[in-house]
């Protein structure tokens, strides 16, 4: 008991080694047509689990705070909303003929300059208060979710649920035309971060801290920050926009790890995510045969989750006081 | 000329602001009756050769009376919730009222299916009157001092319930069912299909006649107690008007966000606080405001109709924003 206690990577690792087994073999009718699916699926959940893992942890590192996370300040449904733009401007026919990839690059690089003045808008302007912070980020969500349903309807009113369908998540209907992109992308993308690991422990210290202690601040925020968009973007574009995904597997980490070396907690963050996604899809996909349940059921916990953050966030400044 | 000029603007001000939104909500309601896909024309109304009369006695005049009043009893419901938990930031949709409401007209359509209408309205205001009392419940324990908590708690909270809501749904498939209530849209009102919404107006007449109770216990829990105001009553009954407004708005038209904060809001700041003068600017504001929304939805992309919800997420959340910059 002792030593899983202080192995929590083990044992999310054994968990995600039998969730992938049982989400691959399940209910299995026809082994050639349902093996590559399943495989470019597993993919997908564990990129997916990979991007919204890290990219949660590394936004909490950056703003110093627990309970802060990219899709909570509407992120991800900015990068919807950019989405829904661009098949606006360039139509339903050309938006569909278009090389997958390279609409991608364009999005991602649209997202990475919005998501800097995002950022500079609310971390400048409401970073005395965290509260204020946290509901205009909600607000500026439901801003852009209205605006992507409003251009949605606006491109093609006949069929404006499939424009909208990329405005909702779904887990049962990934989008697999990216996966290789996203694979390369996340392999580069973790080199980077597992590279500056250290750094983003002194980060933690603060920002005057950091720079006594040699970290070239400015240089690396920026980078974390733009790496903070690619993967956001690159999970939304994969399975769409989850508010308290990362919310959740963040706590969860946090609650497990033994120690708050960035090394850990990465590798850490992302065996849960993916094994949140992949066993919950293996039940729900697999063995009740239910689409859109577990995104659902996420949002839930990590509903309940982010009030009990709130909560006992409050109960210990009033012990405080 | 003894009265000061204080007193002057304080009487004054609102009857300006009242005649013109009068006069903005009754060009809108002409403008509402005259837009949409069918012809319409006001000439041919008295000899009705061309069906005009029929239509608007069927269609258009229905669906501009459901939008009136859906604005004005959310924006009276916004108002009466703000004076209730004293916070400027609060509306039915995030004191997880309107996501109650919701899941109790899924419960009665699933279990309770032979229900008349008006019984399912029953169930649907007693869940959204469980769900405020459990959601003042919850805030009870934050603290008083940092007002913007409220609202953020509210709206996690209704997104849990709508959340729970979805997996039921999931789970029996009623999602496409779902959409009806959780999604406020008019197109489909016509004569015959809107008449409950006349309940919440009636309710928005209760709140004008207990005006003045609630413009005291917005002042605070002595100044209530030492003027003879019964708090926790007048409280009780407030929530549970808001709870049965909700209630009958989502199952007749379905939810629409942000109107019961604008608005009041809005009124706040040109008339001020005191509820006998502001609840009439509330609710003809309300009135407008629905309107003008989904008149915008009939024209932006005809002859297609864009739901108001959206429209009203849009703009109501863009307004919220800016709400929020100005608060101190």
């Amino acid at each position: 008991m002792a030593f899983l206690k202080n192995n929590p990577i083990l044992i999310a690792f054994i968990i995600l080694v039998i969730g992938c087994g049982l989400y691959l073999t399940l209910n299995v009718v026809s082994w050639d047509f349902a093996l590559p699916l399943r495989t470019r699926k597993l993919v997908a959940f564990l990129v997916v689990g990979y991007a919204v893992g890290v990219s949660t942890l590394l936004f909490q590192t950056l703003t110093h705070n627990p309970i802060l996370t990219p899709s909570l300040l509407g992120f991800d449904a900015l990068y919807v909303l950019i989405q829904s733009l661009m098949l606006f401007f360039l139509g339903m026919v050309s938006y569909t003929t278009m090389p997958a990839v390279g609409k991608f690059a364009f999005e991602v690089m649209v997202m990475m300059a919005m998501s800097v003045a995002m950022f500079r808008f609310l971390l400048t302007k409401h970073n005395q208060d965290l509260t204020r912070l946290i509901l205009v980020g909600v607000i500026f969500g439901i801003l852009f979710r209205s605006l992507s349903y409003m251009v949605a309807r606006m491109i093609s009113p006949d069929d404006f649920v499939t424009v909208q369908a990329h405005s909702y998540a779904s887990f049962t209907a990934v989008n697999v035309n990216l996966l290789i992109t996203s694979m390369v992308l996340s392999a580069l993308s973790f080199v980077y971060i597992w590279r500056h690991r250290f750094a983003l422990d002194v980060l933690m210290l603060g920002r005057n801290c950091a720079i006594s202690l040699g970290v070239p601040y400015r240089t690396l925020s920026l980078g974390i920050l733009m790496t903070i968009a690619l993967l956001v973007s690159m999970a939304t574009a994969l399975v769409g926009p989850i508010t308290f995904f990362g919310l959740l597997v963040c706590a969860l980490t946090n609650r497990f790890c033994t120690k708050m070396a960035h090394g850990e907690r990465l590798i850490l963050v992302s065996l849960v995510a993916s094994s949140t996604l992949i066993v919950g899809q293996a039940v729900f996909e697999h063995v009740f045969k239910v689409a859109g349940v577990l995104e659902v059921i996420i949002e839930l916990f990590g509903g309940v989750a982010f009030l009990l953050l709130i909560f006992t966030q409050y109960g210990k400044q009033r012990t405080m006081q | 000329m003894s009265t000061s000029t204080a007193q002057t603007v304080f009487w004054r001000l609102p009857m300006v602001v009242n005649i013109g939104a009068m006069l903005i909500l009754l060009v809108l309601i002409a403008v509402s009756i005259s837009v949409g896909v069918a012809n319409f024309s006001w000439a041919r109304l008295l000899d009705d050769a061309d069906g005009s009369l029929q239509l608007l006695l069927t269609s258009r005049l229905p669906r501009t009376l459901a939008l009136m009043l859906t604005g004005a009893s959310m924006a009276i419901a916004g108002m009466m919730m703000q004076v209730v938990l004293k916070n400027r930031f609060v509306e039915p949709s995030m004191v997880g009222a309107t996501q109650s409401a919701v899941l109790g007209i899924l419960l009665t359509s699933l279990y309770l299916p032979t229900l008349p209408l008006l019984g399912k309205m029953g169930v649907a205001t007693v869940m959204a009157f469980l769900g405020m009392a459990v959601f003042m419940q919850l805030i009870k324990r934050l603290p008083a001092t940092d007002f913007l908590i409220i609202p953020l708690v509210g709206i996690v909270f209704g997104g849990i319930i709508d959340s729970a809501t979805l997996f039921i749904a999931y789970q029996t498939e009623m999602v496409q069912m779902l959409s009806v209530w959780r999604f406020g849209d008019f197109s489909s009102v016509l004569a015959g299909r809107y008449e409950t919404l006349w309940l919440v107006g009636g309710l928005s007449a209760l709140a004008y006649i207990m005006a003045d109770r609630l413009t005291i216990i917005g002042l605070g829990d002595g100044i209530a107690k030492n003027l003879g105001v019964n708090k926790e009553a007048v409280m009780w009954l407030a929530i549970g008007m808001v709870a049965m407004i909700s209630s009958v708005v989502v199952v007749t038209v379905g939810a629409i966000s942000f109107v019961g904060l604008v608005v009041p809001n809005i009124v706040s700041r040109l008339v001020g606080d005191r509820l006998r003068v502001s609840l009439p600017a509330v609710a003809i504001l309300g009135s407008s405001c629905v309107l003008f929304c989904d008149i915008i939805g009939r024209v932006i992309r005809y002859p297609f109709e864009i739901p108001v919800y959206v429209v009203f997420g849009v703009l109501g959340s863009a307004l919220f924003l800016w709400l929020l910059s100005r608060a101190k």
